[in-house]
């Protein structure tokens, strides 16, 4: 059985809903990190598998993968600092007890 | 052919010559109040290049054919400075015998006053203001040179009067000196407003404010035509402008009857005294009445130029009288330059172009000489400025003494000085136009050798009669700016105030062979203004001349020599021999309390009627247009305001709040459910779009 596209595919929604389940129910904020991490990594595993079956001829899906991954590296450090400065604050990273910002 | 690119290529350079000390000024205005080495470098550097680019033009008109066809070697630069619609507004430079020799002379006098400036404000705080202002002045008072355009003209005119004001008041915490800045600057405005008038008048005739342009529709060139139209109070056209522009020198120059602010401006430090009497400030006036001659001789029937010739003369005999009864050593000197100035206006008016100019070179360089050797001797004396309180100065400070006699020998016209050839030369012009005024100038040499040598047996001669006072008020009154008081022994000042001095005195000395009528040609007459002719030699001026001046001297020595005084407190020799007339020149005729008893009070007493006008009619209307605006105010507030707006806003307020409260609700600061409620109208979004 050779793999096709649609593996990837499916294997992308399942790392995808897995990430999106993750950050939605989860209440430890690295957690929830992670999972956008999974979520972000799903997108470009998709975009790869497009230019591998030669969906896109162009090297756009290559540069936009390589983007991304940047882009995840840099947000994922940004979230992480947040992270901790909201724990030295609150001695916590528990996201439901973060709602200071309410009406 | 080629000499004449030459010069126009120089005078489109000419705007070098004020933008050097333009850019030191600026410089040192950024400047810390304690770098005072660098500010001095930078003031007296600028002043030498623009010394160096002055002589490159004055060497420059030097040379040329011009002297072949009665023509003055003359180049201009004329460019657009704005335009709006067609009218264009243009600047320009100029260079010709008239710019290149002031321009020399105030670079090259200024030079000297600046580098003395260092030793004289040594102890000055404000050190680097000081020398701001004076490379400000400097740089306007070029600028007005160069110009060939009475706009620039007069704004660098202008300039010179701004800074001027700086400079009398730069100890402006003294109340005598920032009443002396006011009243230079108010009483100089007054002859502005006649300047600016005549300005505006050449401006309407001719249409343009150029003096000279290459296609001959410059407002000099035009001066014939203006003398056929006629003008006002029965003089042409180019007359009535000659008034109002005269009217303008008379403020600057110190002419009677605006002379008065000329002797309170020595309240400045004395580098200012021999810049604002030799080079830059009182010089604007005669030099403009030379610039614009043109249009002074163009009326030739008109009364004009013998207005010119006898307040320039009523100002020399004038001052001169009151020369000779003051006791401030500067004051004296103050009234001195007020007599020549009448002499080269005197001479102006006479048509005497180039005696005027000359007489006005020659005592820049003697002037500025005796102003600065008056500042050494007030150093050397700790800051007294009292000339019976001096005496016995020549073994203290031999430098010093040499110099102020030769200044002396050279304002008193002695024979083959400098000042010697000039006023001969201002005398024989008159001479051959009005005997009168001839024979009242020569009275006023007179009395110009003899208050020079009553000032020099004063301070130099005798024995020192500072120590007796020193102990008094009068000391204490002059030690305002704290200079270290040892003993009271006069002493020689350093090198940096001495100087400049020995090098002026030699051109006090030499300068007038260049205008000797004995060598050939008359040089400077030659070169200034070759169309005009030479006035024929006299022996009577000359000899009368020679005569007064050394008669003057020897009264003076009479007087004041031969038995000098013994203490401070002795009345003046002159005293008992005058009396009451002394007294009356030693109140400078009471012409400031006649100002003060008429023209001041009565602008008090109108100043006084105006706001009684003010405080009854105007303010009176003013009140009750308050009154009834605020009962409608008061009115509007409580029914249209409160009830109202007030209600009605209120009641909108409460409703937004309510709703804003439940809305709110929908906040509730977990990113969670924000997140939930996104995925969910994600969801929602796309079974409605695959539904479809």
């Amino acid at each position: 059985m050779s793999i096709t596209l649609g593996h990837y595919l499916a294997l992308a929604a399942m790392l995808f809903t897995i990430g999106l389940a993750g950050a939605l129910t989860r209440k430890n904020a690295i957690i929830v990190l992670v999972a956008i991490e999974i979520m972000f990594n799903a997108a470009i595993l998709n975009l790869v598998a497009f230019w591998h079956f030669k969906v896109f001829t162009t090297l756009t899906a290559q540069m936009f993968a390589m983007f991304s991954i940047a882009i995840a590296a840099a947000e994922s450090a940004i979230g992480l600092a947040l992270v901790i400065a909201i724990y030295r604050h609150y001695r916590s990273v528990d996201v439901d007890e973060m709602k200071t910002l309410q009406g | 052919m080629e000499h004449a690119e030459y010069l126009q290529q120089l005078a489109s350079q000419q705007w070098l010559i004020p933008l050097i000390p333009l850019v030191a000024a600026g410089i040192q205005a950024l400047l810390k109040q304690r770098s005072r080495k660098l500010s001095a470098t930078l003031t007296i550097s600028a002043m030498a290049l623009a010394c160096l680019l002055a002589l490159r033009a004055f060497f420059a008109t030097l040379g040329g054919d011009h002297g072949d066809h009665h023509e003055v070697g003359r180049a201009f630069y004329n460019f657009t400075w704005f335009a709006f619609g067609t009218t264009k507004l243009e600047l320009g430079f100029i260079l010709d015998p008239l710019t290149a020799g002031m321009a020399t002379m105030v670079t090259f006098v200024g030079l000297m006053i600046f580098i003395n400036a260092t030793g004289y404000m040594h102890d000055d705080v404000n050190f680097t203001r000081f020398f701001c202002f004076l490379s400000l002045f400097a740089a306007s008072m070029l600028g007005m040179i160069i110009s060939n355009n009475l706009l620039l003209l007069f704004m660098c005119w202008e300039l010179v009067g701004l800074c001027s004001y700086l400079l009398i008041g730069f100890w402006y915490y003294k109340p005598s000196a920032a009443a002396a800045m006011k009243k230079a600057f108010i009483t100089t405005r007054i002859g502005d407003v006649g300047f600016f008038i005549g300005i505006l008048m050449l401006y309407h005739q001719t249409g343009t404010l150029n003096l000279y342009t290459a296609d001959g529709t410059g407002a000099l060139q035009q001066a014939d035509k203006l003398a056929t139209l006629a003008g006002w109070w029965g003089l042409s056209m180019a007359g009535t402008i000659a008034l109002m522009l005269f009217i303008g020198a008379m403020g600057k120059s110190a002419q009677f009857p605006l002379h008065v602010w000329l002797p309170d401006a020595m309240e400045g430090p004395t580098p200012v005294s021999a810049l604002i009497h030799a080079a830059t400030m009182v010089a604007a006036g005669v030099f403009m009445v030379g610039r614009m001659f043109p249009v002074f001789t163009a009326g030739a029937g008109d009364w004009v130029m013998d207005f010119v010739m006898w307040v320039g003369c009523i100002t020399a005999v004038f001052s001169a009288t009151i020369a000779v009864a003051q006791f401030d050593i500067k004051r004296v000197l103050a009234y001195s330059t007020c007599s020549q100035l009448g002499f080269m206006v005197m001479a102006l008016g006479a048509g005497g172009l180039s005696a005027g100019q000359f007489h006005l070179l020659t005592h820049a360089f003697f002037k500025a000489l005796l102003f600065l050797a008056s500042g050494c001797v007030i150093i050397g004396t700790h800051h007294e400025q009292d000339m019976r309180k001096m005496g016995g100065l020549r073994k203290y400070m031999p430098i010093t003494f040499v110099c102020y006699v030769l200044g002396t020998l050279a304002l008193a016209g002695f024979p083959l000085t400098a000042g010697f050839f000039s006023k001969d030369e201002v005398l024989l012009v008159t001479y051959h136009h009005n005997k009168l005024a001839w024979g009242l100038a020569t009275f006023a040499a007179f009395l110009t050798a003899f208050y020079m040598t009553r000032q020099i047996f004063m301070v130099f001669f005798g024995k020192w009669r500072g120590g007796e006072a020193a102990h008094g008020h009068a000391h204490a009154k002059h030690d305002d700016h704290g200079h270290g008081h040892g003993g009271h022994v006069p002493h020689e000042v350093p090198w940096n105030m001495t100087g400049p001095i020995a090098i002026l005195s030699v051109f006090a000395v030499l300068m007038g062979w260049l205008g000797t009528p004995w060598l050939g040609d008359n040089f400077f007459h030659h070169y200034l203004a070759p169309s005009e002719p030479a006035p024929h030699h006299s022996n009577l001026v000359l000899w009368l001349s020679i005569g007064v001046g050394l008669f003057g001297i020897f009264l003076g020595w009479f007087f004041y020599g031969r038995r000098p005084m013994e203490h401070a407190t002795d009345a003046d020799p002159l005293q008992a021999k005058l009396g009451a007339l002394f007294t009356w020149l030693n109140r400078k005729w009471f012409i400031d309390e006649i100002y003060e008893a008429t023209i001041i009070r009565w602008t008090m007493a109108l100043g006084v009627l105006f706001r009684l006008v003010d405080k009854l009619v105007v303010d009176g209307l003013l009140h009750a247009i308050a009154w009834i605006t605020w009962g409608i105010s008061w009115f509007t507030r409580q029914v249209g305001d409160e009830l109202i707006i007030n209600g009605g806003f209120d009641a909108g307020c409460e409703g937004v709040r309510g709703y804003a409260k439940i809305l709110a609700k929908l906040q509730s600061g977990r990113v969670q459910n924000y997140f939930r409620i996104l995925c969910l109208g994600t969801a929602i979004l796309l079974v409605v779009y695959f539904i479809k």
